[in-house]
């Protein structure tokens, strides 16, 4: 049994609806960031397998932007939430509604 | 000769705007009535210089400037003076000037006196389009103009209240407006169809060219042109059936009765003919000529007939303007154009002097109309019941007063071609007219002081307005007296009417006849009306009850009929119509409102400020932009 | 045959260890499968050939980006488990669920990858490769992907001064909130900060 590309992007799939419904059910922040984490990793597999099944570094380089990317969105992220856990002692949703108009 | 065109057309106008634009809003003054009055003068003058060039040099052509351009359709606003429209003019400007003078006195307590005049000038101005324009489209511009200005003086009194058909037949002056107005947006369909079927067919609207080109066309369109243009000349000039406005039309001030409803509007429609006539007496049309005769004979007769019961003492004189107008269609339609002209002008004389006086004792009764509350009223109102007596004199067609020459040569015209059934009943109408013009005068002037016992103190009218209604009552006295030179004139531009030796064999036997049937009728007026104490005048309560009297003093229920039958049906369709219109119209607009405001009540619910739920609603779109990508590659 | 056993054996771990990531209650369990995650993730890297790819997914985010969660830690309670109401608990499931069948559908249909084609393909037809995984990157990353490789730089140095600033010093003190009111506040952290 040959491993495809098939495999990889179901796995890659399967792994972002993981990130999916972690973004959709978790309240606090900081598990919203794994989840997002775990959503780009499944996007970078993805791409990996691509760029291997037809012999093409591009997809590697995407991955290695999306890396890039989400290292500035943790760093930047990162800080808001410490400033928001520092206003509102919290980091649950639910609590920091402040959008309603 | 001109600017004298121009003085004459746009000094009413300049009156008008003078009263309407600087005094709309202002209390009232003196200065507007004499300003507008002197302007009138001023056009009276002008129509006066343009009648004697005219009798000297011949008709005067202007154009003012191009109005429409559009591809075929040329419209010029030309003004034609020629011996018809002069006569026009003299006469209009004539019972204008004097009509403006007598506001000045009557309207003189009236709130609305600035705009009074503005209206009246207006109104004026409008008319003189309609006789001067050289085209058809003009006519039609000033027909509209004098609609628009008789609606606003018909309820110039708008404030006063509905009061029950039974009470008042014209209900209120602004009902009787928008009846007035309304009948004659019936009638002037009628007149458009007809100036479009002229220009449908020979492409022009100028009243040369059209009369130039009419003998080229088929009968059976020019039967069509004729007819319809006869329904906007209906509606004008109140023939029946569209003749029940005119006696509501008395719900507006006097002067406006006088100036619109006896000498100038309600001729409009007698004008046209006249204008038309190669139009009118071409063979092709002679059927609907011979109806308009019979019509007129018709309405002179069924108008007489009304006035025989009638009490207001303006719905008998409106009755009256509507009899004399059928006489005028009568000569018209017989093809005796210049002796309906001619009638024409002596009537607006007389008639409009006629209404002048009913003012007078309407202003000395405080606004009372029925003549059973009047009588004996010569003693304190001379002037009044000596004009009145010779407006009525003139109307009931004596021997050398302006009537009796103009109703006596209709007469003839009747029977010189062998209507003789119109001849019939113009003569009986001819007795008719006397009893009833007389029968109100003796009601007004003579017998009892019955409004002594009501508490009335009339007094006469000012001694100016008095003056000023002289040069009226001169003309219904000689105006008939220049008969053979308004002949010579006027037949430069109309066909002659001879009366064929016959005729004139019979003439003198035929005014005799009319005499004594006038005579008959004044004396039985009086023997039944002038008496004064035990003797006198009473009700007849079981002629009262009678049906030819109740038939007549409903004016043969004609406008119950309409009330029934048109107005009634009318309002129940509109109110279906309406609840239809609510249902669809309205309820289709208010269901898109609705439909944004419950999607926005419940889309507000997604906007609860928690970015869990925000990220729940992005999540399901994402899902519909992946389900949407996953179609959209399985089906490209 | 060893790569299939790998490729299942890294599969089945990490989507074990992304849904502990995604259901614990505990911060530090999250984080540690999270880790771990893509630590196995890094695995399918190297299976790819991508061994550049793989050492940079463990430098970065196993290294330094997991160390930047752990550090943030400090600032919040890890120790206390995370207390969550759902209105809707399965309604996540249900959408998540049917991503993951629409994904699976579509990528299991073999029309898809027969459509995929590269367009500006970079690598094995130029004639790299002859040097290994490493210096094809780097070579592809300072010619084709320059001017990318730059602007990420700077988003890089972008993100870290707003990281510092953000975390900084007068956290308690919002700047967009209280500029106009709270001009004694802020005088007195001016203070505070001049002592």
């Amino acid at each position: 049994m040959e491993i495809g590309i098939g495999h990889y992007l179901i796995l890659s799939g399967l792994l972002f609806s993981i990130g999916f419904v972690g973004v959709l059910r978790r309240k606090n922040l900081l598990m919203l960031f794994f989840a997002t984490e775990v959503m780009l990793n499944a996007v970078n597999v993805a791409f990996a397998a691509i760029g291997n099944y037809y012999g093409d570094l591009s997809g590697q380089m995407f991955a290695f932007f999306v890396i890039a990317v989400a290292a500035s969105e943790v760093a930047v992220g990162l800080g808001l939430l410490i400033v928001l856990y520092k206003k509102y002692g919290s980091l649950d949703l639910d609590v920091i509604a402040t959008m309603k108009g | 000769m001109e600017s004298l065109v121009y003085v004459a057309l746009f000094a009413p106008f300049v009156g008008s705007l003078f009263a309407g634009l600087f005094f709309a809003r202002s209390p009232k003054t003196h200065l507007v009535g004499i300003v507008a009055s002197g302007l009138l003068a001023l056009s009276f003058i002008a129509s006066l210089m343009l009648a004697i060039h005219v009798a000297e040099f011949g008709a005067v052509h202007v154009t003012l400037m191009d109005w429409i351009n559009a591809g075929d359709l040329s419209i010029p606003f030309g003004f034609l003076v020629d011996e018809v429209s002069v006569t026009m003019m003299v006469v209009v400007t004539l019972v204008s000037t004097v009509v403006h003078i007598y506001s000045i006195g009557y309207m003189d307590h009236d709130k609305g006196y600035n705009r009074f005049f503005s209206y009246l000038s207006a109104f004026v101005f409008s008319m003189l389009i309609l006789v001067m324009s050289d085209n058809f489209a003009g006519l039609f511009i000033g027909w509209e103009g004098v609609g628009v200005c008789s609606w606003l003086l018909i309820g110039f009194w708008y404030h006063k209240a509905d009061r029950p058909f039974e009470e008042n037949p014209s209900i209120s002056p602004s009902w009787a407006a928008n009846e007035a107005f309304i009948m004659n947006r019936v009638a002037d369909l009628g007149m458009l169809v007809g100036i479009f079927l002229i220009y449908w067919n020979i492409g022009s609207l100028q009243y040369d060219v059209v009369f130039e080109a009419l003998p080229n066309l088929k009968d059976g369109i020019l039967v069509a042109i004729a007819i319809a243009l006869f329904i906007g000349a209906m509606g004008k000039s109140a023939q029946f059936p569209l003749h029940t406005w005119l006696t509501d039309a008395m719900e507006g001030p006097t002067p406006v009765s006088a100036l619109i409803h006896a000498a100038t509007m309600v001729t409009a429609g007698v004008f046209l003919v006249i204008r038309a006539n190669p139009l009118f007496s071409l063979d092709a049309v002679a059927g609907v000529s011979f109806f308009i005769a019979s019509l007129g004979a018709f309405v002179a007769f069924y108008a007489a007939s009304m006035a025989l019961s009638a009490r207001d003492i303006k719905r008998i004189v409106a009755l009256s303007t509507l009899s004399q107008l059928g006489y005028m269609f009568a000569a018209a339609g017989l093809g005796a154009y210049w002796i309906a002209l001619f009638h024409l002008a002596a009537h607006a004389f007389f008639k409009a002097l006629l209404f002048l006086g009913a003012g007078n004792v309407m202003h000395a009764m405080d606004d009372e109309l029925d003549i059973f509350k009047m009588g004996g009223m010569k003693k304190v109102m001379r002037g009044s019941y000596i004009y009145m007596g010779i407006a009525s004199v003139a109307l009931a067609g004596l021997p050398f007063f302006a009537g009796f020459y103009s109703k006596d040569a209709i007469i003839e015209t009747a029977f010189n071609d062998g209507s003789f059934i119109i001849w019939g009943i113009l003569v009986i109408t001819a007795g008719m007219t006397a009893f009833y013009s007389f029968r109100q005068v003796f009601f007004t002037f003579h017998g009892d002081e019955r409004y002594k016992a009501l508490g009335f103190h009339p007094h006469d009218m000012y001694k100016y307005v008095l003056v000023a209604m002289a040069p009226l009552a001169a003309l219904a006295i000689s105006f008939g007296w220049f008969m053979e030179d308004f002949r010579e004139f006027i037949t430069r531009n109309l066909p002659d009417y001879e009366m064929s030796h016959h005729t004139h064999h019979w003439a003198w036997l035929l005014g005799l006849l009319v005499i004594i049937l006038a005579v008959t009728g004044i004396v039985i007026a009086y023997k039944k009306y002038a008496g004064t104490g035990k003797e006198a005048w009473k009700r007849d309560e079981v002629f009262e009850q009678s049906f030819i009297y109740r038939l007549v003093a409903n004016q043969y229920y004609v406008p119950k009929f309409y009330d029934e039958f048109i107005v009634k049906p009318y309002t129940i369709a509109s109110e279906k119509f309406w609840a239809i219109d609510k249902a669809v119209v309205d309820g289709s607009v208010d269901l898109i409102a609705k439909a944004f405001y419950k999607s926005g009540d419940v889309s507000r619910g997604m906007q609860n400020g928690n970015l869990s739920s925000y990220l729940n609603w992005m999540g399901a779109g994402a899902l519909l932009l992946v389900v949407a990508a996953a179609i959209s590659a399985f089906i490209g | 045959m060893y790569e299939v056993i790998a490729f299942y054996i890294f599969a089945i771990s990490t989507m074990v260890l992304f849904t502990i990531t995604v259901m614990s209650k505990n911060v530090l369990y999250a984080m540690t499968a999270l880790a771990a995650g893509m630590v196995m993730i890094s695995g399918f890297f190297f299976l790819l050939g991508a061994d550049f790819l793989g050492v940079v997914q463990l430098i970065v985010y196993v290294g330094a980006v997991m160390a930047l969660y752990a550090f943030s830690m400090m600032f919040f309670d890890a120790t206390k488990d995370i207390k969550e109401k759902h209105q809707n608990p399965s309604l996540a499931f249900v959408l998540g669920g049917l991503m993951a069948l629409v994904f699976v559908i579509m990528f299991s249909a073999p029309i898809i990858g027969e459509n995929i084609q590269a367009l500006y393909p970079v690598g094995l037809a130029e004639g790299l490769g002859a040097f290994g995984n490493a210096q094809d990157v780097g070579l592809v990353l300072f010619t084709k992907y320059l001017v990318p490789f730059e602007v990420a730089a700077v988003m890089l140095l972008v993100a870290m001064i707003a990281g510092i600033i953000l975390a900084g010093k007068k956290m308690d003190y919002s700047l967009t909130e209280c500029e106009a009111s709270d001009k004694e506040l802020e005088d007195e952290i001016l203070k505070g900060g001049a002592k």
